[in-house]
């Protein structure tokens, strides 16, 4: 599936809750239940400092797809990194950098990608496409 | 100078009339303010002094022969008077305008730095923000003298005998909070201030906390230096003063070069200005300082005991309900201490929680609080932070902790 592709069933999936305490409460479910990362990643050099959560992410790449791991020490931002790896990882390195965020903003959680938020997460997708463009550099 | 203020009877459903903000929702509830030791709500008797004064007589002061600028200069130099009243200055003179505690700090941190030696010694407390610390930092790094921190206890109070133990003849300085904004513990200035200057060195207090809760008086404290922020004290963010004791003040260089701190100026030498101008260079935040004056009035009219004592109440309410939560931890159980609860439920992260809070229209602090040598102390990452002010009831209190109830059943 495409990145675009995933994000119109994820927006399918949070079309089906009536407010936000059933949004945030699959997040929080889904933070809770998902293995994001190895935990020989989880070092101070993969960690993204935000104001207030940590967030670590590794990348690396098969068959000219980055594959992304994640973590937080919050469990609603464990949450949200759950959904954006959904959306970016196994994806060719060109399609993550032209890949937008619009679809949080869709499914109701918008306020957690804002600049002024302190939990790492705006840093994160920016270190997502970061990696990206490194890797697009190795295949070129 | 009218200093008697005709106490107003408290009640709490008139006094938040006086709050515009707090009749608006946030995510569709009515909004729960629980932020204030962050920066606490403005009245509309402040409102309409800044209104007045950008409707009718902004103008910039001192010097202008125009009627406004004289108005201008007037309301400021008034507010100035009001403020030397409020925390029974000697000296209209000792208080000078400042853009908030901040300022104030690092003000007195850069005259020192022309007084300090080697082998002179600067001495901070545990429990400082990190205002408090990098200041004295950068001064040590510039004069070579060293740093010695008073530590706490697991209540959060300092330890005094170790205190007692840092003073010596090299000291020269002493820096602490009035109140400690992470746990809101009150310290016991006047018996710092006694010891500091039994071996001579001066004491500077940060009442960025203490302000909105208590009314200080520098002159009966003995205090060398005093500093504070009007928007902690219903005022308008960005101005606050320094109070200093004349001799101080004099003897400590000017901060910032500029106009109005200036008397006279040729290429070959400038003389400075008397105080409280030395400090002031540039054009001030006129319409603020004139604000903050505003703010004391009114914080004045319902009176500070009244204010203690009501918030002592929501302190003493809020504390008995959230301790019956299951793996509750308040951090902060100082037996002095003002209306602020620092806490953390189980190994809930304190972001969650103050994520899930603000869905239900409850602003709370999350986070190390600019004080991470405490959370260092405690081993967490951070603690969420509810701090009342007097326009806070007990039924916003039943309403956070039922709130909060869910964000735990959410999040575990």
């Amino acid at each position: 599936m495409t990145i675009e592709e995933i994000q119109n069933e994820i927006i399918d999936e949070f079309s089906m809750f009536d407010d936000w305490e059933e949004r945030y409460q699959y997040m929080i479910d889904l933070g809770k239940t998902l293995p994001l990362i190895d935990d020989a990643h989880k070092t101070d050099d993969n960690i993204i400092k935000g104001c207030q959560s940590k967030v670590w992410v590794h990348a690396n790449m098969n068959d000219d797809k980055v594959a992304f791991t994640a973590d937080s020490d919050a469990i609603i931002t464990k949450g949200i990194i759950a959904i954006l790896i959904r959306a970016f990882s196994n994806q060719h390195p060109t399609a993550i950098i032209e890949a937008n965020t619009d679809f949080i903003d869709k499914i109701g959680l918008k306020e957690h990608l804002s600049p002024t938020r302190a939990n790492g997460l705006v840093s994160m997708i920016k270190q997502l496409k970061m990696y990206a463009i490194a890797y697009q550099t190795q295949l070129n | 100078m009218n200093t008697t203020h005709k106490h107003i009877a408290f009640n709490v459903d008139t006094i938040r009339k006086d709050f515009p903000i707090l009749n608006r929702e946030v995510n569709g509830k009515p909004l729960i303010y629980f932020d204030n030791a962050a920066t606490s709500q403005t009245p509309q008797q402040v409102i309409d002094v800044i209104v007045d004064y950008y409707s009718n007589y902004n103008a910039n002061i001192h010097r202008g022969v125009h009627a406004l600028s004289q108005e201008a200069t007037d309301a400021y130099e008034q507010a100035r008077i009001k403020i030397q009243k409020h925390f029974n200055a000697k000296h209209a003179h000792e208080i000078i305008y400042t853009s908030g505690t901040t300022h104030g700090i690092n003000l007195v941190a850069n005259g020192f730095s022309s007084i300090l030696k080697k082998e002179d010694e600067i001495i901070v407390s545990a429990l400082e923000h990190h205002s408090n610390i990098v200041p004295w930092q950068m001064l040590c790094e510039r004069t070579g003298a060293s740093l010695k921190v008073i530590p706490m206890n697991t209540n959060g109070e300092l330890i005094l005998n170790e205190f007692d133990e840092l003073l010596n003849e090299n000291t020269k300085l002493v820096f602490v909070n009035h109140i400690s904004n992470a746990l809101g513990t009150i310290n016991p200035i006047k018996y710092i201030i006694e010891k500091a200057h039994a071996v001579n060195a001066a004491v500077l207090v940060d009442g960025a906390q203490s302000c909105p809760h208590i009314r200080p008086d520098v002159q009966a404290l003995d205090v060398d230096f005093y500093v504070c922020s009007a928007h902690k004290i219903c005022g308008p963010t960005g101005v606050g003063m320094l109070y200093g004791k004349e001799e101080w003040l004099k003897k400590l260089p000017p901060y910032q070069g500029g106009g109005e701190m200036i008397a006279e100026v040729s290429f070959e030498k400038t003389t400075y200005a008397d105080l409280p101008h030395k400090f002031e260079a540039g054009t001030p935040n006129v319409c603020g300082g004139i604000a903050f004056g505003a703010a004391l009035d009114y914080m004045n009219a319902i009176g500070f005991d009244v204010i203690a004592s009501y918030e002592n109440k929501l302190l003493v309410y809020a504390t008995e309900q959230m301790l019956q939560i299951d793996d509750l931890k308040i951090y902060g159980t100082a037996k002095e201490k003002t209306s602020v609860i620092s806490f953390n439920v189980g190994n809930i992260h304190p972001y969650d929680i103050g994520t899930i809070l603000d869905k239900m229209g409850i602003a709370v602090r999350t986070g190390h609080h600019c004080a991470q040598p405490i959370m260092d102390f405690y081993q967490i990452p951070g603690t969420i932070r509810a701090s009342f002010m007097f326009y806070n009831t007990k039924e916003e209190i039943d309403t956070f902790i039922t709130a909060l109830k869910k964000a735990v059943m959410m999040l575990s």
